[in-house]
């Protein structure tokens, strides 16, 4: 027999048709939409007199440009709050569910699919999203698409795609204390580099990867496409069962039991062979910070930022402002941000919380919590972790992509300096002329307290 | 979709590697509900600064953009393909594309060439030299010329995604010539798998 990684059985089982020199034809079982990156696909469905296939398969969120304040208030700028009429309308005249502003289950896209139990192991998931790779973590097959692409799922409920090679990204060891999962990411991005994944699905495996919770598997997922991978996967096992059950579209009962069977047949084979391999060893990891203009340019927080071997390299300080040989730990930041797909999960906010419980930010450092949904926020206010940041002097915010996009008011101002746990350091990011440094939850909440890059253990 | 058979004209050179669609169209552009238009925002952070090679009245009017390694990372937004359309691009050469960048150009007429590190570096420095010089692409073929420049080659494009650019074919209307396949796929898919229109799936059967 031969043996099949992961990621080729979960394609197999989609293919719907196949020739020899065309791309599959491919099945899919969950459309996520939003705002941005939808109102041109609906528009071509009614220029065509095409209709949604499966409204049943799709769900929609606002989440890209929504404001993280004054949700009670119109929505202050007229071309955003006309994206926002366009998805509602939408949806209501394709039948599509929404979550809309001011719903307790709106919130990031790739937040609220893994929290209703929409994610399951073994599906195929698009959004008009490049971090959709988030859902991969469950053992899904997930990956970003374009708004023709949107449009082709929206009317076919089917993406046309050639078969991706298949990458292993194996890491093993315990994590040292204080390494998160967003170190880990960072460190895998910062060897194989923005290209090192492209054509390819990277699969995570090794101990630590197994050792993880559901949302520190979903924070390494969430970064593949940073490597230029077409998607991540971990296999499913007792976490992501443990995970998903129970919640509001997990299966339940005979369901549940016959699923669970299935799911664990989806395991890579053992002896099936990948494309590319990658080994990472954890237990040498140290929290990672990133001084450039990609998610490659990162370095330990311990160590100096490097000295431009190219242009490019040249290109990114110039824009960030930074001289090399400078101490990752000398370099003072002007605003944190706590949120995004990446590291806005419950599990992020109590890593924060518990760094910043009963101290204070620095001053002159504007410091925010944006949750990754409304469920997320209302979990968080019941534990009592709102106040815990709200003392300490952050702002806590309504949920959306906020700051790490920069399509809402929530902007950083030209060469201000942010140290934020999001997943992408481009020029402009976050504003233009804005500075991005990517960091863990930890290590921001440590950075919003001293005011410069530190990791929780350093503080006094 | 317009069909795209040959591409020629002059070029202009972007040597920078690793250019995310963040610096194609930023994100404040995304607002807008329309796919035209975006022409005015391409690279519009880099076109303040004047000497910016899209400022330079000697790349005036250039259809194809020569880009460094690992061109269109990052964001899935299909803007940036837009953005190049409306500005007057028909092709864009690098030595490497993300993978969803690719995808979303051929969707929308604009065509991602591909080519060796070497023939990239050198079609980049023969255009900065030579802003006049002719570069043809031939869809039919798969080949980029640059006879001044000395460059013949040939570039991957799958067979289905080069019948579709050469005949111009509506993607989403070739697929619909499959709905009886994709019936019977869903006529076999498995019971538990979630809809989205209920609190859950009730369970018949297994």
């Amino acid at each position: 027999m031969t043996t099949q990684t992961m990621s080729e059985k979960v394609w197999d089982r989609h293919v719907v048709h196949a020739v020899e020199g065309e791309p599959d034809l491919l099945y899919i079982d969950l459309h996520l939409i939003h705002e941005v990156t939808t109102p041109q696909a609906f528009d071509g469905l009614r220029m065509n007199g095409r209709t949604v296939r499966r409204p049943d398969l799709t769900v929609a969120t606002m989440d890209h440009n929504v404001p993280t304040v004054g949700l009670d208030l119109p929505i202050a700028d007229p071309i955003s709050a006309r994206q926002i009429d366009a998805l509602r309308r939408n949806c209501a005249e394709f039948g599509i569910r929404l979550y809309p502003m001011g719903h307790i289950r709106q919130g990031i896209v790739h937040v609220i699919g893994p929290d209703l139990g929409l994610t399951q192991p073994g599906m195929t998931i698009v959004c008009g999203d490049s971090h959709t790779s988030t859902h991969g973590a469950f053992g899904a097959l997930a990956f970003g698409i374009g708004t023709s692409e949107v449009e082709h799922v929206l009317a076919t409920q089917t993406v046309r795609q050639a078969r991706p090679q298949a990458m292993a990204v194996t890491v093993d060891g315990d994590l040292p204390p204080g390494v998160t999962a967003k170190d880990v990411i960072l460190a895998i991005i910062g060897r194989i580099g923005t290209g090192g994944g492209v054509g390819h699905i990277i699969e995570y495996r090794g101990s630590t990867i197994g050792a993880l919770s559901m949302e520190g598997r979903m924070t390494i997922c969430n970064m593949s496409i940073e490597g230029g991978a077409r998607a991540g996967m971990v296999q499913a096992d007792d976490t992501t069962f443990a995970h998903l059950e129970g919640r509001p579209h997990a299966p339940r009962g005979a369901a549940w039991e016959a699923a669970l069977d299935d799911w664990r047949a989806l395991a890579t084979d053992e002896g099936a062979t990948f494309d590319k391999e990658v080994t990472v060893d954890a237990s040498r990891l140290r929290p990672h910070v990133s001084w450039g203009t990609n998610p490659s340019h990162v370095v330990p927080i311990d160590a100096t930022v490097p000295e431009p071997a190219d242009e490019a390299a040249r290109r990114a300080l110039a824009y960030m402002g930074l001289q090399g040989g400078t101490p990752l730990r000398d370099i003072a930041v002007d605003a944190v941000f706590i949120g995004s797909c990446t590291n806005s999960r419950l599990e992020d906010l109590r890593a924060a919380a518990a760094v910043v419980a009963g101290r204070k930010v620095n001053a002159g450092v504007r410091a925010m919590v944006v949750p990754g949904s409304m469920q997320v926020r209302a979990d968080a206010e019941a534990e009592g972790i709102d106040r815990v940041f709200l003392d300490a002097g952050f702002e806590w915010r309504a949920a959306g992509c906020s700051m790490c996009l920069g399509m809402n008011p929530d902007i950083l101002r030209p060469g201000e300096r942010c140290a934020s746990t999001s997943n992408r350091n481009f020029e402009g990011r976050q504003g233009r002329g804005g500075r991005t440094h990517l960091v863990s939850p930890a290590v921001a909440a440590a950075t919003a307290v001293a005011g410069r890059f530190t990791t929780p253990e350093d503080l006094p | 979709m317009e069909p795209v058979r040959i591409i020629e004209g002059t070029a202009a050179p972007l040597d920078r590697s690793d250019v995310d669609t963040d610096q194609i169209i930023p994100s404040e552009w995304l607002k807008r509900v329309e796919r035209t238009g975006f022409g005015e925002g391409l690279f519009s952070d880099w076109r303040a600064d004047p000497a910016f090679v899209l400022n330079q009245p000697q790349y005036e009017g250039a259809s194809i953009l020569v880009a460094g390694t690992n061109f269109g990372t990052g964001s899935s937004r299909e803007h940036a393909v837009w953005a190049l359309t409306d500005y007057g691009f028909r092709a864009v050469v690098s030595p490497r594309f993300a993978d969803i960048f690719r995808t979303n150009s051929t969707k929308a007429g604009l065509l991602p060439v591909q080519v060796d590190e070497v023939t990239g570096r050198a079609l980049l420095d023969a255009v900065a030299a030579d802003p006049t010089i002719t570069v043809a692409i031939d869809v039919e073929a798969r080949a980029l010329r640059a006879p001044a420049a000395g460059i013949d080659t040939t570039f991957p494009l799958d067979d289905f995604t080069r019948w579709r650019l050469l005949e111009g074919l509506d993607d989403i209307g070739l697929t619909l010539r499959h709905q009886d396949a994709i019936a019977a796929y869903e006529a076999t898919r498995p019971p538990w798998l979630p809809i989205t229109t209920g609190p859950s799936r009730p369970i018949t059967r297994f």
